[in-house]
């Protein structure tokens, strides 16, 4: 039987004999779908970077703040730190019974523009990332007890160091340091693999050699001692090292690991009650999940505007339909005088509003596709965000989906006044 | 199957009995006590415009339904069916060609011909039983009503003559019983008007259809086998 007359096919013609019109309209649709589409995507990104970026630490101490701020400047390095903690608070928790592990964290520090961590090689032995990841040595070696860093991946590539160059740490942040010492400097000793994390933009180097920039930094000012003195600062540095355990004065926070799950909060409790010294310390999914719902709102603010701007494309495409309506009176009076059904005339305009909201939706999937995967790299650069999916997935087939349901849907107005047109026209042309 | 035949000779095609129908009940458009139209006649309701000839045609096609009185077409009563069932019976029997601007501008002239095969599975079947393929038959009525394969496969590229005899050959095809056709010729100048009435007329006796046509024009009036003036079918009002 074909009577079941392929009414889609009359609704692409149509279309096609109105290219310029239905053109601009799937263009509308296309990129209000791509603002929804880009929104979901950098939100999705930036929420599986951040994620990725610490893995299986159990409690992030800093001093006393909210545990968001905490989280931003301590982890993603995001604002400053306004308060400092004692080494003696660190080597009180560090050394507390339950805990596994312990990795001290000095900010506030830059080599060109990318942040210096002062910290222990701890820290490669024990951070994790990702979904409890590992940090691996591409070149090199973690730094021994001398004046030596690690670069991150980007940070190598970005400053064109590699194993045994020898850089110079800035006091401050910024690229450019007025306060530079390049009396002492320190030689590269490993480069991290990349982890898609912000850990790759960082320099690393041992709290002794940090300490050693900061108390050279201030008599910088005052005229360079000899070389000798250099040399002198040397010695001092290593014997620094050696008295690491009585320790640099202060760092900015530490992170603990513990043997036990089960000892997490009340480890927590004890550190925020900590009589001697105002501490904060947070599980840091905790803090991401309050960073959440606090960039929640913005994210979803910025979600409605993509929505109203679909909206915007479809009311236009609906514009467009009820426009060539009048003109499309004889065209329905011809259909009606060959046996099509008021019925089919309803079905015919409600397809060609699906047709172009389809259509419309499917453009922005690939117009997204295409600005997310030329931009993918540049952002990644910049801002350490990995982008997850370029390639479209489910999320963008519901998109689509909804688009052109939404298209069907008021579709259904200038449908319905074709079918009552068409009803009482009947196969009268109206000129 | 009983008619209302008011003459001898087969059943009618066409039958109107009691038919009346307006828009204001006082002042009926249309009263038509009686009318019998005859397999294979060619008739022209004649009448200048605005004499309701398209409302006519609407009911005699049973897009309007009458107020009182009955049409019946081929012996089934059009007033008995419901909407849907209306439209299948216009599809499956009846052929229709209008004044001007017959086609589906954004369909290829082959597709325009075809269209009542898409819509209706009789006169798909009728076509293919005549011609082998509804594409062959398109193509025969096409070269017969003068249309070569070489003229314009767009609809819109084509004259007015051109547009009105592919709407002839979409009325034809599938060999639907009647033919109806509301002032085909009147956007065509004096010439190519007779040849255009002559084509039709010989594809309608070809299939043996009724051809209903209404125009204004007292010279066509000798090329129909019957001419019903419109006044007669009115009440008496003109």
């Amino acid at each position: 039987m074909s009577t079941r007359f392929p009414i889609a096919r009359l609704a692409l013609r149509s279309i096609a004999s109105r290219r310029a019109s239905a053109a601009l309209t799937c263009c509308a649709v296309a990129l209000s779908v791509l603002l929804v589409l880009g929104v979901q995507e950098m939100r999705e990104s930036a929420r599986q970077s951040f994620a990725s970026t610490i893995a299986g630490t159990d409690l992030l101490v800093g001093p006393r703040t909210s545990g968001v701020n905490l989280l931003l400047y301590a982890v993603f390095r995001i604002g400053q730190p306004s308060n400092n903690v004692s080494w003696q608070s660190y080597e009180r928790f560090a050394t507390a019974p339950g805990v596994d592990w312990s990795i001290p964290l000095s900010l506030g520090d830059s080599y060109r523009g990318h942040a210096v961590v002062g910290t222990t090689e701890a820290y490669f032995r024990h951070f994790r990332y990702g979904r409890d990841s590992r940090l691996e040595m591409t070149a090199g070696q973690a730094f021994g007890a001398g004046t030596e860093a690690v670069l991150g991946a980007a940070a190598a590539r970005e400053l064109d160091h590699d194993v045994g160059d020898e850089i110079v740490i800035a006091h401050g942040l910024g690229a450019t340091s007025f306060l530079k010492h390049d009396r002492h400097p320190v030689t590269v000793a490993g480069i991290l693999a990349p982890t898609g994390t912000v850990a790759d933009r960082a320099v690393y180097v041992s709290l002794a050699t940090l300490d050693r920039v900061h108390e050279t930094a201030t008599p910088s000012f005052a005229p360079a001692p000899a070389d000798d003195g250099g040399h002198d600062h040397g010695t001092a540095a290593e014997s620094g090292e050696a008295g690491e355990h009585g320790g640099p004065g202060e760092i900015t926070a530490f992170l603990l690991g513990l043997e036990s799950r089960v000892q997490v909060l009340r480890l927590q409790r004890t550190i925020n009650e900590y009589a001697d010294e105002p501490l904060t310390a947070v599980i840091p999914a905790v803090a991401l999940f309050e960073l959440w719902s606090v960039i929640g709102v913005a994210e979803n603010a910025l979600l409605a505007v993509g929505a109203l701007a679909v909206l915007t494309g479809l009311v236009g495409m609906l514009v467009a339909i009820l426009g060539t309506l009048n003109e499309r009176r004889r065209e329905m009076a011809i259909l009606r005088s060959v046996g099509a059904r008021p019925r089919q005339v309803f079905l015919l305009l409600v397809s060609e509003a699906g047709l172009l909201a389809g259509a419309g939706a499917l453009l922005g999937v690939a117009l997204k596709t295409a600005v997310l995967g030329a931009l993918a790299s540049p952002i990644q650069t910049r801002t350490g965000i990995l982008l997850e999916s370029v390639w479209p997935g489910s999320a963008e087939a519901v998109v689509v989906a909804v688009v052109t349901a939404a298209g069907l849907a008021l579709g259904a107005l200038p449908a319905w006044r074709a079918y009552r047109n068409s009803l009482a026209d009947g196969m009268t042309i109206r000129l | 199957m009983m008619h209302d035949a008011t003459q001898n000779g087969p059943p009618p095609v066409l039958a109107a009995t009691r038919l009346r129908f307006g828009w204001q009940p006082s002042a009926p458009l249309l009263d038509i006590p009686a009318l019998a139209i005859a397999p294979g006649e060619k008739v022209l309701v004649r009448g200048a415009s605005g004499s309701g000839k398209s409302t006519l045609l609407n009911l005699f096609a049973g897009i309007l339904t009458p107020v009182t009185g009955t049409v019946s077409l081929l012996g089934t009563d059009l007033s008995a069916l419901r909407g849907a069932e209306r439209d299948r019976f216009r599809a499956e029997h009846l052929g229709i060609i209008f004044q001007l601007f017959n086609l589906l501008p954004y369909l290829p002239v082959l597709d325009n011909v075809l269209l009542p095969c898409r819509f209706s599975a009789r006169r798909l079947a009728r076509a293919r039983a005549s011609d082998g393929s509804e594409e062959a038959a398109a193509h025969r009525l096409l070269a017969e009503l003068g249309l070569p394969d070489a003229a314009p496969a767009s609809a819109a590229q084509l004259s007015i003559g051109q547009q009105q005899r592919v709407a002839a050959a979409r009325a034809l095809i599938g060999n639907p019983e009647i033919v109806i056709a509301d002032e085909p010729t009147s956007a065509l100048d004096e010439d190519s008007r007779a040849a255009f009435l002559a084509l039709l007329q010989e594809e309608c006796e070809r299939v043996n259809a009724t051809l209903i046509m209404v125009s204004h024009e007292r010279s066509l009036e000798p090329l129909f086998d019957r001419v019903i003036p419109m006044r007669e079918l009115t009440g008496g009002t003109p």
